[in-house]
């Protein structure tokens, strides 16, 4: 068995708006999937559905085998959950939090002690342990969230935007925690930071208006750009006219985008046909034209611009 | 059983936490006191029972026991904890059971803080001991009824303040179902056995043939299937709501 999450055409109605519609994906063990669309695209519904909160409308999950519906409680025993902004009981302390979910979570004795002990070290809560959870900073909040999610070192980790709300320090030891757990986890994140998905994720599923518009590796995402393998160079600006000239004569070349000039230089963005790779031909050309260049650099390309053609139109709908 | 009784432990020091609990014991004894001393007119009555000090019991309870209840479920849902509490392997019947046992034991605890009194009129005379124990019984079962429904109300709303009014409200209703006031506005228009179902739903009938001394046994069990009922449709609507 090796898809720790089963989703199957999972679908989820609230009345006449349909929030997932028909979204079907798994993640082994081993991965972390990003899971990634614009505001209200159904990415914390599906989160809810996959840990048994709310009931789909049609199609099912598994984890590790059981199914939402008919074994619920098997199911949340395996996952630990993030909510969306962390819920948690404000008039509880840090310990005392903790303390319950481990009950509840079946832990006894040593064993409980333990964990609470490695949840409270990995997430840097000793200074808090005997504060009131409602008078915690965003980031601390978070951070218990987090704490009480590993609490039980559960197989499925469910993390509605683990991030949100945090300093970039914070930011960066949580990937890391997220990294380091998932080398023998399943884990899903939402999130709509897009370099996140570079930082942590090994799949990256895109979901807009409830359907998965894109499932792949952040490479493949990346491949998806206009601008994937193109190049792009600093050169004089008063050069910047024969350069785009003479790039824009080369056979794979679509287009040549100029920036606006900065202390004399302006940066000149090489798109290619198709995504092909040009980097060799572009070199070549301005060596024998003799164009100096301050810098030359090839694109991956950008996840910001392959999400917005994916989701566009919902998204500027709700920007606008 | 073992889920039941953690959540019923955390829901009871979460009472503890916050001053509602020393402001609802407080006002409860004050009240409980008032009432008997002044409105019952506890010593003018020259006679060693606590019919004055339960009589008021009723009263009481519909303002207090609302304000009890009126969090159980409307801050789960206000301060999105709901969504914590229902992704942990517990059933919502289990979450509902245990919540409302919490905020039952508490009551329990602010009806025994009363002693005193028992204690009182014991020096002051011979009371029937066994009439005041009765009626303790069913003063607990009436809180626990009111409780039920407070409960089921306040999976209704996130807001707590309405939870609380529709709570009185309601309480209001059953504790009054079998006076005029409330059997007049079926009278004009509802059949006879209609009539009879409502005034059969009246937690002051009950309460007052428990307090009579005799714990009858309809009168448990009708407060009894109350809780179960209302706790049912409680996790009804806890099922229903949380998708809202």
């Amino acid at each position: 068995m090796s898809d720790l999450i089963e989703v199957q055409s999972l679908s989820k109605r609230f009345g006449s708006i349909v929030a997932v519609d028909d979204v079907t994906f798994s993640v082994p063990r081993g991965v972390v999937m990003g899971f990634l669309g614009p505001n209200g695209a159904g990415k914390s519904t599906t989160m809810r559905v996959i840990t048994g909160y709310l009931p789909p409308t049609a199609g099912t999950a598994r984890v590790l085998g059981h199914d939402i519906q008919k074994e619920p409680v098997e199911v949340k025993k395996r996952i630990g959950f993030l909510p969306e902004g962390a819920p948690l009981y404000g008039d509880m302390t840090v310990m005392s939090l903790l303390e319950f979910i481990a009950e509840i979570r079946q832990l006894a004795g040593s064993k409980a002690k333990q964990r609470i002990m490695y949840s409270i070290e990995r997430m840097g809560l000793q200074q808090v342990l005997y504060q009131r959870v409602e008078t915690l900073s965003k980031g601390f909040k978070r951070r218990v969230g987090f704490a009480q999610a590993i609490l039980h070192d559960p197989d499925v980790l469910i993390l509605d935007e683990p991030t949100d709300g945090l300093d970039p320090n914070q930011k960066h030891h949580v990937r890391e925690l997220i990294r380091e757990l998932g080398k023998n986890k399943a884990i899903i994140i939402s999130t709509h930071i897009l370099e996140e998905v570079d930082a942590v994720c090994d799949r990256a599923v895109i979901i807009d208006r409830g359907r998965v518009v894109s499932n792949g590796t952040p490479a493949e995402l990346h491949a998806r750009s206009r601008m994937h393998n193109s190049v792009v160079l600093q050169v004089r600006a008063d050069a910047a006219a024969k350069a785009v000239k003479l790039l824009r004569g080369l056979n794979n070349v679509v287009a040549v985008e100029s920036g606006t000039p900065h202390n004399g230089r302006v940066s000149l963005s090489v798109v290619p046909r198709g995504g092909k790779f040009i980097a060799d031909e572009v070199g070549m050309a301005i060596r024998q034209n003799s164009i100096e260049v301050d810098e030359i650099h090839t694109e991956v390309g950008k996840l910001d611009e392959v999400f917005r053609q994916l989701t566009v139109g919902h998204e500027q709908a709700v920007l606008r | 059983m073992r889920n039941i009784w953690i959540i019923t432990k955390r829901e009871l020091a979460a009472y503890f936490s916050t001053p509602l609990a020393y402001v609802f014991i407080v006002t409860f004894l004050a009240g409980a006191g008032a009432v008997t001393f002044f409105m019952g007119d506890f010593f003018g009555r020259r006679q060693a029972d606590l019919q004055s000090f339960f009589s008021f019991h009723p009263w009481l309870f519909l303002v207090l026991i609302p304000a009890v209840g009126m969090r159980l479920w409307a801050e789960e849902r206000k301060t999105g904890t709901i969504e914590l509490l229902m992704t942990l392997p517990v059933t919502t019947g289990e979450a509902v059971v245990g919540k409302f046992l919490a905020a039952w034991m508490f009551t329990g605890f602010a009806l025994a803080l009363t002693f005193p009194i028992w204690i009182s009129v014991n020096y002051l005379g011979d009371p029937d001991n066994g009439v005041i124990f009765a009626s303790y019984v069913g003063s607990l079962l009436m809180a626990g009824a009111l409780l039920a429904l407070a409960s089921c109300l306040s999976a209704l709303t996130r807001n707590q303040v309405i939870a609380f009014v529709i709570g009185s409200a309601a309480s209001f209703l059953f504790l009054m179902s079998g006076l005029d006031l409330v059997l007049g506005m079926f009278r004009s228009w509802a059949p006879a056995y209609v009539l009879d179902m409502v005034s059969s739903l009246s937690f002051l009938t009950h309460f007052q043939t428990i307090a009579d001394g005799v714990l009858p046994l309809p009168a448990i069990v009708f407060f009894l299937s109350m809780m179960a009922v209302c706790l049912f449709i409680n996790a009804q609507i806890v099922e229903l709501k949380k998708a809202s």
